[in-house]
């Protein structure tokens, strides 16, 4: 399939050429050509004046089914019996997104022992709780995850399913999706209805931020998404904890597992986890050496928060790569970022620039980041941030 | 054992800027390039065909220029390569392109092992690789730093989670994604680079893969991009200069306001 052109409306204009995010679009004299790589995003269906230009109609055997009845799910990351933060965020989210389409609000937790976790959930807005229990599920694993999410949705129908972009997630909703053979929309950081379909549009950035998709999934149910951490709102005011418990079996299927739990061999040891850190110390090149990344952690401290990292710092080796930042790393949405000697490479930016306020401390007037940045220091960080830290502790008379 | 490593040409992303003003895409000079985590995917691929014995076969679906990302893989050490291209496959998406992948390797008579990057760097959905082994209903394992083999034949695999590392055994076959702590990829080596010059490499399209135009693309999308814009702009930012006990002050001073 690809792109339609009526060579005879268009006016070779050159519009469409310049709205293509995918740079496939070139005009040969007054021909326009349609190269490779063309993904039938309709971008330049939108700019053309002449609409000489149309995406062709999918061809659809199957009418879309009815609408499922099982409402919104949220996937409870849970680990050790201790919830991810971004379950709450995504039950806040979910509850906005059930209100528009007058659909349930019901969360999966998956897990060994975990039903304590229950009225945690029902305050965060579950208003039904999926609970499969069982010792596969102790520790996380992408196969018994995949089989038991969905054998769940295969039984209670779910209209849409969101979990959160983490590492565990992002390993075993694909497989999710696959097996119930569905669409789904990776590291989402906004949700919409679309009141007259009735469908979940999701908007996810792409080519490392530089440019925001929005996706549907239009014939199939259930219409999935990850979102990532630290981008959604929980509720404010918890809602009552009377909601309704459906308890599961969990039947991992008569094959031996083909996948097992050996043990856990390093714990990231943060004082403060980046994911769902409300402030982070980010540094980078500019911090010269792995001492003054203490410089860092003194200053997270203070604010209460977590310290983060650019490639550059990773790959000299003066912090460790869970601490990585960017396109490579992380993806963080502080209230508060403070970037120490970052320049703000582009791979950087992708994995930052949606926190609240960002404060860039610099040496190079000219860096990137101060192009993101809400504050921007041109000074030396080494010097900068000692002086910040004497200030924080003067005025709390440390 | 047979070694199949799943590649993508991207484009390089950093070039690709948006223009502050008019909101296009600044496309002058973008290269393309191996995905950069698929060489990590390719070298650990390669450790493997070493320690154990084997082949590696390089395996990617693209547009016809994608034969150079396949010919770079070559050059570094890879036994054989397969293109799928095919008009049909343009607008896959993650499902589309995991269900044409899988079928590739079904043709190929199958794999031990499925190595892939972390995620592509243009997309950073990291969900073909998960899907291709819900399809071919083998193990997986995501995200990882370290791949041995057990006096079992058993995978064992270090992987990356949110709280840490686990190390986890999958039974082969088994589709690994590997992160950028696993090795350090290798340089081309001339003779390879000259074999890799001279090497066919087979184009798979739609009937040699025994799908249907319904199944792939677009067409055989469960999702669908409606929409592409620019992102939204940050707000106006100050630039301060001073000594740096005035600056920390006056920073000191404005986080302090905003809570």
């Amino acid at each position: 399939m690809s792109l339609i052109l009526d060579a005879e409306k268009c006016t070779a204009c050159g519009a469409c050429v310049d709205s293509c995010p995918f740079g496939v679009l070139s005009l040969k004299g007054e021909t326009l050509v349609i190269g490779e790589g063309c993904t039938l995003c309709g971008a330049c269906v939108e700019v053309c004046e002449a609409q000489a230009l149309s995406v062709p109609e999918t061809e659809d055997p199957s009418p879309r089914p009815g609408v499922p009845p099982g409402g919104v799910w949220v996937f409870a990351e849970q680990r050790h019996g201790v919830l991810a933060p971004v379950t709450r965020e995504l039950l806040g989210e979910a509850t906005r997104l059930a209100k528009e389409i007058d659909a349930a609000v019901a969360a999966v937790l998956l897990g060994d022992k975990v039903e304590h976790l229950v009225p945690e959930l029902q305050a965060a807005g579950a208003q039904r709780v999926y609970l499969a229990e069982h010792p596969l599920l102790a520790e996380f694993l992408e196969e018994p995850y995949a089989a038991a999410l969905t054998e769940l949705a295969r039984r209670f129908q779910p209209e849409i399913i969101l979990a959160g972009a983490t590492y565990a997630g992002r390993a075993f909703i694909p497989q999710v999706a696959a097996n119930l053979k569905t669409g789904l929309t990776a590291d989402c950081t906004a949700f919409a209805i679309d009141p007259e379909k009735r469908l979940l549009q999701q908007t996810r950035p792409a080519f490392g931020g530089n440019i925001m998709a929005t996706i549907i999934t239009p014939r199939t149910y259930p219409q999935m998404a990850t979102a990532r951490p630290g981008t959604f709102k929980p509720l404010s005011s918890g809602s009552s904890a009377d909601g309704q418990v459906v308890r599961v079996e969990f039947n991992p299927g008569e094959t031996a597992p083909h996948s097992r739990f050996l043990a856990t061999v390093a714990e990231i040891k943060e004082r403060v986890p980046l994911a769902g850190a409300e402030v982070i110390v980010a540094g980078g090149r500019g911090l010269k050496d792995a001492k003054n990344f203490k410089l860092l952690e003194e200053l997270a401290d203070l604010l209460g928060g977590a310290v983060g990292a650019t490639r550059a710092a990773v790959d000299a080796g003066w912090i460790a790569y869970p601490q990585q930042i960017g396109q490579t790393g992380k993806t963080v949405s502080p209230r508060l970022y403070i970037a120490c000697g970052i320049s703000g490479a582009a791979q950087h930016l992708v994995g930052m620039q949606s926190s609240d306020f960002i404060v860039a401390i610099n040496k190079d007037p000219a860096a990137p980041i101060f192009q993101v940045a809400d504050v921007g220091l041109v000074g030396d960080v080494l010097e900068i941030v000692p002086a910040l830290i004497q200030e924080i502790k003067k005025s709390r008379n440390v | 054992m047979k070694i199949v490593v799943c590649i993508k040409q991207v484009p390089e992303t950093q070039d690709v800027r948006l223009d502050p003003v008019t909101h296009t895409l600044k496309r002058e000079g973008i290269k393309s390039i191996i995905n950069p985590f698929d060489l990590y995917a390719l070298e650990e691929g390669l450790r493997v065909k070493e320690s154990q014995g084997g082949t590696v076969t390089v395996l990617t679906m693209g547009p016809p220029q994608a034969e150079e990302a396949l010919r770079e893989a070559l050059g570094l050490g890879a036994d054989a390569a397969v293109l799928l291209s095919d008009r049909a496959f343009a607008g896959a998406d993650t499902w589309a392109t995991a269900l044409t992948l899988a079928k590739a390797v079904e043709k190929l008579g199958g794999a031990d092992l499925i190595f892939t990057g972390k995620q592509a760097i243009d997309g950073d959905t990291a969900q073909v690789g998960p899907m291709m082994a819900s399809i071919m209903n083998i193990s997986l394992a995501s995200w990882a730093r370290k791949v041995s083999f057990n006096t079992a034949g058993k995978a064992e695999v270090e992987r990356l989670l949110d709280h840490g590392y686990d190390a986890v055994e999958v039974d082969l076959p088994a589709l690994i994604s590997v992160t950028k702590e696993i090795n350090e990829p290798r340089l081309p080596s001339f003779k390879a680079k000259l074999k890799a010059k001279k090497e066919p490499i087979p184009v798979w399209g739609l009937a040699d893969l025994g799908l249907n135009a319904a199944e792939v693309g677009l067409a055989g999308s469960f999702t669908q991009v409606v929409k592409v814009f620019p992102p939204p702009a940050r707000g106006t930012s100050e630039t301060w200069e001073g000594s740096p006990q005035d600056l920390a002050a006056r920073l000191w001073q404005r986080l302090q306001e905003m809570t």
